[in-house]
Parts: C-alpha cells; structure tokens; sequence
C-alpha cells in the first residue's frame, strides 16, 4: 500500500486558536487510525505574532515538517497570513483563507503596505481558493473565539475524515463545557457557503 | 484506549511519571518549559519552579540523594548556569535517577545562540540520549533514569525545539513506582575534596567505557541496514528527515550519542561504502568519528548553520529538490514580529527612558521587544541577568559623554534569576550606573509561570513574595524608588532624578502584567479625527491597537484597546479621548 501523506498548514496570528485547531486536526487523523504527526513553534505566540502550524497523516509519518511546494492545503485564519506560507503550496493545491485583515504595527512604522488584492495573489498559484467569512459565521454564533472550530468545519469538506470521526476528536480537545458550542461551530462550517 | 497525542515535553513528562519520578525542578525557557508545566500536573510528583537552573539542579541533585527519581529540563543556555552542578555531579553520581532535560534551539526561535549542548556531555563525561519523536521522547526519558541509577551518573537527555515542540501519537503506559532508596551518608562518594575526587574520576572514566559497550547492545542504537552503497548515521529529529528522503540507504540510528558505542559505528562503517553524518549545529559525531580513523563526510555537504529539514537533506545530496522560486519575491508584505501586548505597562518605561536619549542595557524577557522599532530603547541584550554588569561596566569606562546616561533594564523573574549577584556588585564597587526593574510580578515571557515575586507556586499553592524594594536596599542600594508606569510624566519625573544621582540606585516600575491578571482599565478610547494633527506621536509608543484611518489619522481597534491611558497622555492636540462612563 502507498504511504499517501496529506499536508496541511495552518496560519494565523497569535491569540485566533491556530494552535487549538491543528491539535483537533492531528487527533482526527488519530481517530481514522492514521499516523500523524505536527510541529509548530511556540513561545511568541501570545504577542501578535505570525503563527504557523504545520500537520501532517498518512500510514507512517517521519518527519513533523512539510516541505515547501508540498502542502495540499493552507487554512489561512488571516488574508496575510495565506501569502505568507504560499510557498509550501503544491502546484494545484487549495488555500482556504478566512476573510479577515489583522495588520501589523510593521504597516504602520515600516511602511510596507498590506497587500490589497490577497485572493489574486493566491490565484496566481492556484485556482483553488476558497474565501470564507468566518468573523460573521463565529459572531451568529455569538462567540467570536469559535473561529478556529468554523475554520475546522471547512476544512473538513476537503479531508477524507468523516463528520462522526470530527466531532470525536473535537469532543477530545475542547474543553467539556465548550463541546457543544463548538460542535455548531464545526456545522457551520461545513455548510458555509 | 492506551494511545494519545502529545508533545516531545508532554511525553518526558509523562515518561517521568511513568517511571515513577517524584521531585522535578527547573526554570522557564522555551523550548523546555512545558515539561515541568505538564509534571506539575501529576499530583505523586513534586515539582516546583526554581529562581535560576543551578537551584534547580542543585536542588533535584538534593532530592535524589534522598533516593528517588528526580527531572531538572532547562533551555541550552540554562544548562550553563547550571554548568557547575552538572561537571561535578558527574563525579559524585546519583542515589535516585537523575535526568537533565536540554532543550537545544537550533535556528534560534527563540533564543539568543545556537549552542549545541551535546558538547556538554562529552565535557562532563555523562551518558547522553537524544530522542526523534514523542515516542522516544517518553522511552527515553524513562530509560535515562534507568541508566542513570545503573551507572551512577546524571544522564542528559538532549532534544531540539522540532521534538519538544511537535507532536506525535504516543503509546501510554502505568506508572511504577520503584522502591526508595534510603539516603546514606558516604564521605568518599558525596564530599568532592580533592583526595575523593580524584578517586571518582578514574570511575568516571571506567563509566565511560562501560557505556561505550552498553552502547553497542543498547536497543537505542539501531542499524538499519538497506543499500549499502550508502550509510547515514543519524540522531534526534534529523533521523526522519532521512528516512523521508532517503527511503533506500543504510542508516545507523543512534539514540544513545555520548559515550559514541565505537564498536557499533565500526561494525556500520564496515558495511557500507560510503559514510555520512546527517546531523545539525556542530559536527559532533563526525569529528569524534573521524578521530577513530574512519572515512566520513557530513558538513562538506550539510550546513552547521540553523535546523534541517526535508529540502536541506534533499539539497545536500542532490535528489528531487524542490524549485527555490518564491512568491515573496514579487509580493513584499510586512512582517508580523510579536510586540508588547496592548496596554503593557512597559510601553511607558521605554517611551520614556527614549525620550531622555538614555543608554540602556537590556536583559531577556518581553521587555526585549522593546528593542525593536518604534520604541528601540535598548542598547544591548545578551544574557540572563547582563543588563546590571553591562550597566556597571559602561559606565565605568564609557566617560562624561554618557554620564547621568546609562541605565539597565531587567525583569523581576531575570533579577532573580541572576540579576541580584550584579546589583550587589554595583554597590560593592561603587558604581554609579542605575538599574530599573520592571516588575509585572510573572515570569510572562515564556508564558506566565510563576516565581519568587508572585506569590504562588508552580500547583498554585501560596507562596511567600520576595519583596524586592527590600531586597534591593538590603544590598545596599540607597535610592530605590517605586513608579506607576502608566503614569508617564510622573514615570519621566522619577527617571531626571534618578539620573541626576551620583550613586546607583533602582527604579521599580511597580504594574502587574495585564495579560495574567486580565486587566481591562476601561472601555476602548476612540480618537476625535476632528482633533487629531497626523502627528503620529502614539504611534510611537508602539500599541498594535493604534491604527491608521485612510486619511493618516490615528484610529483605536478597539478589539484591541484595554484602556491603559498612555496614548492619551503623549497626545498633544487631545485628540485622543477616553470613553464616558
């Protein structure tokens, strides 16, 4: 049997749950009885920095690490955030980029302007670009801190995992008094349009 | 169900308690500081935050001569504060299992060199055992305590950021308890007066051919062999780099890395036709396998620089290697570097000692970001604690340009740590250099663990505080004065007369840190565009909550503004206004 090893990176800036999300990501995938591995690097994460998590599964996983060029898919919790990690993209990969702009102080006193037109920046890669507004979807929600859990529930229409195996993992990571919020969170994801 | 997810410091923890490890201790540094957060979880375990690494490792040298098994973890950099524990540790041994945990940061995410402590072990002639994944991070961690109790010596357990810091599905096991050993007084073993340690060195060195041999069977150590036109040995997270890459060649995996298990490398060498060393930072295998009189290559090919990954292995040895162009070569697009979180009360201590053109040694801990653009208020940081020597020393030489000028900055956790010895050095020797300390009463950097200042311990039990106004004038020190620093110009007016002093002396910037005790102060401020010039002089306080409108005006995010107070205090034209009640 083929090792298929399935790449996803996932960004955002610190203090949008990147971290939370790539760990339901992994147990998923444990869920499927999949080796998975994933890496990230933490420590600034809380001052507003750029936060990259990196998630991998497959039958056999070595390397915590996906190289650049090889990514299947880049959930972006932020417009910038998709241009920055374009690089691990396979050619004909997806990005799905939540619709949200965060901008850096560095706009500001460095003067480097935020990119106005992110969605044609991805699609010079790729025609797969999916554009969600996750801000509004968390907010019907009532909780703005869900995002993470509506981003999931998109992602989750391009992964082989099935709906029963995510709300399992979900129910692992979140916290209990949390689940059933983010179970709806994870609904309205995956049926955003 | 026996299998989880966990990171390479949950899973030492979890091997820790697994192999029914009672007393751990260690200091904040990431990527370590995780594994002492996840064993203080476990309620059998003691565990506790010590000022510096030394205390930690001093102290869980202590415990286990009471016969248990003990953990110290710190950051590459800690395990040279604790240097001078661990060189004669070495000498006396262990009662209990001892295990240090360091955690290396190659590419330096977050640290100042990228020191490779492996060298550390071959100095301190003490096993060593590096880990490739969560797995082998538990595993190891528990067969470390069982080396260490056979052997009678410290091991090092030697892992990198990519393994504390990524995860992996572990196996979990039951936690067994070994019996205690009961302490015993034992002058030739615990007393290291030259006449004994001379005695213990040469078991030092018999320890070490032991663990050569014990290393040749030990089930860490592994050839795998495949083509044999190829042999790679391999360690930590560099071994599935390889096996990603290289799926066909020979390897010989090495878990168990000092002392080398010579007889193993050259039965691998033997086989194979052409040797490799694929491991990051210094050629420490290479060398030492070089010395045996082995034909082997590495960092002809390999960088010493920064952490691998897949493209740098692929790239050294030529296979698919993927194309270097770069979407970031056509789009530029800011950068997002961490800043000091909105409404930190250290925003106003830079601004101000900015504004008086101060020099200003900086330390480690957040207030490091005040380095960075637009506060840039630090003129030097290198170590724990060198912000006070550094001070000390400027100003005795740097002459009458900097006089009244010079000033360092240091946290209350890094005072602690090793901040105090160079106060009292200030005072010992008549220095005229200031010092401010800014104490948010946290260890906040690397996440918020508590310390000697905050009044909690590591599970939350009360703590006794350090008083460090006390404990700054019990050093000596006349003039130490304690300021809001949200207030800025009564901040500033603190700062002119303490400047003016011809004797050292200490400002503490007295503010807890918002984030831990989560401070709003007040609804969002909004700024009246009517009113607002574009002078754009909040912006130079730096506070990610203070935009740009489309006309250049100032504009307040206020998912972001905790209402500090400081922009509407630099505002000039008042155009900056706080919310009605």
């Amino acid at each position: 049997m083929k090792n298929k090893v399935v790449n996803i990176v996932l960004s955002g800036v610190g203090g949008q749950g990147v971290l939370v999300a790539s760990d339901v990501l992994v147990a998923v995938a444990m869920v499927a009885g999949l080796d998975s591995k994933k890496s990230e690097v933490h420590g600034m994460a809380q001052r507003g920095g750029s936060v990259v998590s990196q998630v991998r599964y497959g039958r056999k996983i070595y390397s915590p690490l996906i190289e650049k060029g090889s990514a299947d898919i880049i959930l972006a919790f932020e417009k910038l955030e998709a241009v920055r990690y374009l690089d691990f993209l396979k050619p004909g990969g997806i990005v799905i980029i939540n619709n949200q702009q965060i901008k850096p102080l560095t706009v500001y006193f460095a003067n480097i302007p935020y990119p106005e037109d992110v969605e044609a920046i991805c699609r010079n890669k790729t025609d797969n670009v999916v554009i969600i507004d996750g801000i509004k979807i968390s907010e019907e929600l009532g909780n703005p801190r869900v995002l993470n859990t509506v981003m999931l529930g998109v992602l989750s229409n391009y992964t082989q995992f099935s709906e029963e195996h995510w709300i399992n993992a979900i129910q692992q990571r979140v916290p209990p008094k949390t689940f059933e919020l983010n179970r709806r969170a994870f609904e309205a994801g995956r049926t955003a349009k | 169900m026996n299998k989880t997810i966990l990171s390479g410091n949950e899973a030492i923890a979890r091997g820790f308690y697994e192999a029914g490890g009672l007393f751990a201790s260690a200091y904040p540094g990431t990527p370590s500081t995780e594994i002492l957060e996840n064993i203080g979880k476990y309620s059998e375990i003691q565990a506790q935050w010590a000022p510096n690494e030394k205390v930690a490792l001093e102290v869980v040298g202590g415990a286990a001569l009471g016969g248990v098994r003990v953990l110290s973890a710190m950051k590459h950099v800690g395990l040279n504060v604790a240097a001078d524990p661990l060189f004669s540790l070495s000498y006396q041994g262990v009662n209990g299992g001892l295990v240090i945990v360091s955690a290396d940061d190659p590419a330096m995410h977050s640290s100042q060199n990228e020191q490779d402590n492996r060298w550390y072990a071959r100095a301190a002639k003490i096993p060593m055992l590096e880990p490739s994944d969560s797995q082998e991070a538990k595993d190891f961690t528990i067969l470390a305590l069982e080396i260490s109790e056979k052997y009678d010596t410290p091991v090092l357990l030697r892992t990198t950021t990519r393994i504390n810091h990524s995860k992996s599905i572990v196996t979990l096991n039951e936690r067994v308890l070994p019996q205690q050993k009961d302490y015993v007084k034992d002058f030739a073993k615990n007393i290291l007066l030259p006449a004994n340690a001379r005695k213990k060195h040469v078991l030092v060195e018999k320890r070490l051919e032991e663990l050569a041999e014990y290393g040749t069977n030990c089930s860490c150590n592994i050839i795998e062999l495949a083509d044999k036109k190829m042999g790679i040995v391999a360690s930590g997270v560099s071994y599935n780099y390889v096996k990603e890459i290289l799926p066909n060649v020979s390897i010989l995996k090495l878990g168990l890395t000092n002392p080398l298990p010579k007889k193993l490398i050259r039965e691998f060498a033997d086989q194979v036709e052409r040797l490799f060393v694929i491991e990051e930072l210094d050629p420490f295998l290479e060398e030492q396998i070089a010395a045996m009189g082995i034909k082997v290559e590495g960092k002809n090919r390999l960088p010493i620089l920064g952490e691998f990954d897949q493209t740098i292995v692929a790239q050294a040895f030529n296979s698919d290697v993927p194309a270097d162009k770069s979407v970031l070569d056509e789009v530029k697009i800011p950068p997002r570097p961490p800043v000091l979180c909105p409404g930190c009360s250290h925003r106003g201590v830079f601004y101000v000692m900015k504004k008086m053109k101060l020099t200003i040694t900086g330390d480690i801990g957040c207030y490091t970001l005040g380095a960075l653009p637009p506060l840039e208020a630090m003129d030097t940081c290198l170590c724990m604690g060198a912000s006070v020597g550094y001070a000390e020393g400027l100003e005795k030489t740097a002459g009458d340009k900097l006089k009244g000028k010079i000033i360092g900055v240091i946290g209350d956790s890094t005072f602690y740590h090793s901040g105090i010895t160079g106060l009292i050095d200030m005072v010992y020797n008549d220095s005229k250099a200031k010092l401010c300390i800014l104490d948010n009463q946290i260890t906040a950097m690397t996440g918020h663990q508590e310390n000697p200042g905050s009044g909690l311990m590591l599970k939350n039990d009360p703590a006794k505080k350090v008083d460090i106004e006390a404990l700054c004038r019990a050093a000596g020190v006349n003039k130490v004065v304690k300021v809001d620093p949200y207030n800025i110009e009564e901040t500033l007016a603190v700062f002119k007369e303490v400047m003016a002093l011809d004797e050292p002396a200490v400002i503490i910037a007295d503010a807890p840190c918002v984030i831990k005790a989560r401070i709003i102060f007040s609804k969002p401020y909004f700024v009246d565009a009517g009113k607002c010039t574009k002078c754009e002089i909040c912006h130079r306080i730096g506070c990610p909550a203070i935009e740009k409108d489309e006309d250049g005006k100032a504009k307040i995010n206020p998912l972001l503004c905790i209402g500090c107070d400081m922009c509407l205090q630099v505002c000039k034209p008042q155009a900056i206004q706080k919310p009605g009640e």
